[in-house]
């Protein structure tokens, strides 16, 4: 069953690194989104003695890239089903479980990697050394959000049937996400919805265990966070085997 | 293949229904099929053709019914069924994004077939298909006669005793046609592997076919070798006695019995 998960593994990097306008836009869309807001932000931030807003963004836009890499890779599920290859997987003697569960790990692999090279310039342009340890833990949290928003776009490429319509309805779904998830803005001093929105959405937990990790200052404690995205993980991987073992192609 | 195995038929479908809501696509199917035999399912668009492919191949639960291939019978053991058949979809089911090697070492894996035996089994299906010089081509760069040589070639890797054709040759040039039939045939008689298909050029089935079964609005409407359709519809070609007895004057003015290996 290791070399299925594999293969299936391997089919979604090879995917992702043949298609080279991909990288560039999944590398690019990270220092775009640093550089806007960072430039319009940083000094309002300067002001509020909340200190340099690059290195508070730097994780929240990691984040938003696994987010939006994790998620909108759904369409190759959907693309797949319409174009043909999904018939080829479900055809095999294999249980649909391990067929997700493949594609996921790919998927997740590949948001993964993104958010690692973001990480990396981000360093190195902020001339900072995180320790071994630092860097582990905020690698665990980026695999967690990974993994989960891996599960949430096989369940919307699973449950949905216009390829058109996908990103439209995906962007509606990501953006509040994103901007709910205190990757832009502290949570600290928020009205009481938005922390309650927040809090209720599993990013938040990613991006707070990633900016903690490597800063030192945690919203939520760390523990709490990595129960919070592992329950999040597990739930998405229930219900993502829900859609994808309906799937008539 | 054991002596038991061989006199069990290919596949015997039981009184098979597929509902979608109120319409009945498929309505009670009866068919046997022996082993090592070309059988052709014919019918127009719409006619319940596809959906019976995608039920054989476990893409779809029948509504009522019971499909046995190979004498394993789908409902209970889909695992074990699927290990018994290739299938070739009418839509390429090839990953375009991917070389043939590459889809041809997915097949492999999906399949579980030995790593050992992975090379020597695809370095086999290429040749027989003459594709060896396309390896490690890019299915995008591939012609449909290709691709369409790829997916047959794939399908034989965990070497099924039968293989379900969806419109294996459509949209494909005579040339193409003729040497995909051919590599057939070769196919058939090297492994005697029983091919299922649905065609909509009934010259090449009539060249090819031993057994035809014609469906229309998801009941069989007549089943048996060529030459007794052809007689029974007393025309001289196979599509001209499709055509007669799905056109609509036919369908009113009688309830035809199945004409069974005449």
């Amino acid at each position: 069953m290791i070399d299925i998960l594999y293969c299936l593994w391997l089919r979604q990097i090879r995917s992702f690194l043949r298609a080279r306008g991909r990288v560039v836009s999944a590398l690019a869309q990270p220092f775009l989104f640093l550089i806007a807001l960072g430039l319009g932000f940083a000094p309002i931030f300067r002001k509020a003695g909340e200190g340099n807003y690059f290195v508070f963004l730097a994780p929240g836009v990691i984040g938003a890239g696994i987010l939006f890499n994790a998620v909108y890779s759904g369409s190759d599920l959907l693309w797949d089903r319409q174009f043909g290859f999904i018939k080829e997987t479900l055809v095999a003697p294999v249980s649909r479980v391990w067929i997700l569960l493949g594609r996921a790990l790919g998927v997740a692999s590949v948001a993964l990697i993104q958010a690692v090279l973001v990480g990396l310039l981000c360093l190195a342009a902020g001339r900072v050394l995180p320790d071994a340890g630092q860097i582990g833990l905020a690698l665990l949290f980026a695999l967690l959000i990974a993994l989960i928003f891996a599960f949430f776009g096989s369940i919307l490429g699973s449950v949905m049937s216009d390829a058109q319509s996908f990103s439209q309805i995906v962007s509606f779904i990501v953006t509040p996400l994103f901007y709910l998830s205190g990757a832009v803005f502290p949570l600290e001093g928020q009205t009481t919805l938005v922390r309650v929105l927040a809090f209720c959405n599993p990013l938040t937990y990613g991006i707070d265990g990633m900016r903690g990790a490597l800063s030192g200052r945690f919203v939520v404690a760390p523990s709490l966070s990595l129960l919070v995205l592992a329950v999040s993980a597990i739930l998405s991987a229930g219900f993502a085997q829900l859609a994808f073992s309906r799937i008539r192609p | 293949m054991s002596a038991h195995s061989r006199r069990l038929p290919a596949i015997a479908v039981e009184s098979l229904v597929k509902r979608y809501g109120a319409e009945t696509v498929v309505d009670g199917l009866n068919v046997s099929i022996a082993s090592g035999e070309t059988f052709a399912f014919l019918g127009p668009n719409g006619a319940g053709k596809t959906t019976t492919i995608k039920m054989l191949t476990t893409l779809l639960p029948p509504d009522e019914g019971r499909i046995l291939l190979n004498g394993v019978d789908l409902a209970k053991d889909p695992m074990n069924a699927r290990r018994h058949f290739g299938v070739v979809f009418q839509d390429c089911t090839l990953d375009k994004t991917m070389t043939v090697h590459e889809n041809l070492w997915m097949h492999c894996a999906l399949h579980r077939i030995p790593r050992a035996q992975r090379r020597l089994r695809i370095g086999d299906v290429l040749a027989l298909f003459d594709l060896a010089d396309r390896r490690d081509s890019m299915v995008s760069a591939l012609s449909g006669g290709l691709r369409r040589r790829v997916e047959i070639a794939r399908a034989l890797l965990h070497h099924p005793a039968l293989i379900f054709l969806d419109e294996p040759t459509l949209g494909l040039d005579p040339k193409s046609r003729r040497i995909l039939w051919a590599h057939l045939q070769h196919l058939q008689k090297e492994c005697g592997t029983t091919i299922f298909l649905t065609s909509h050029y009934l010259d090449e089935v009539e060249r090819f076919a031993h057994n035809v079964a014609v469906i229309q609005k998801g009941r069989i409407i007549m089943q048996g070798t060529v030459d007794s359709i052809i007689r029974y519809a007393e025309k001289t070609t196979l599509e001209d006695s499709f055509l007669f007895l799905t056109s609509e004057e036919t369908q009113t003015k009688e309830d035809r019995a199945v004409v069974a290996g005449a």
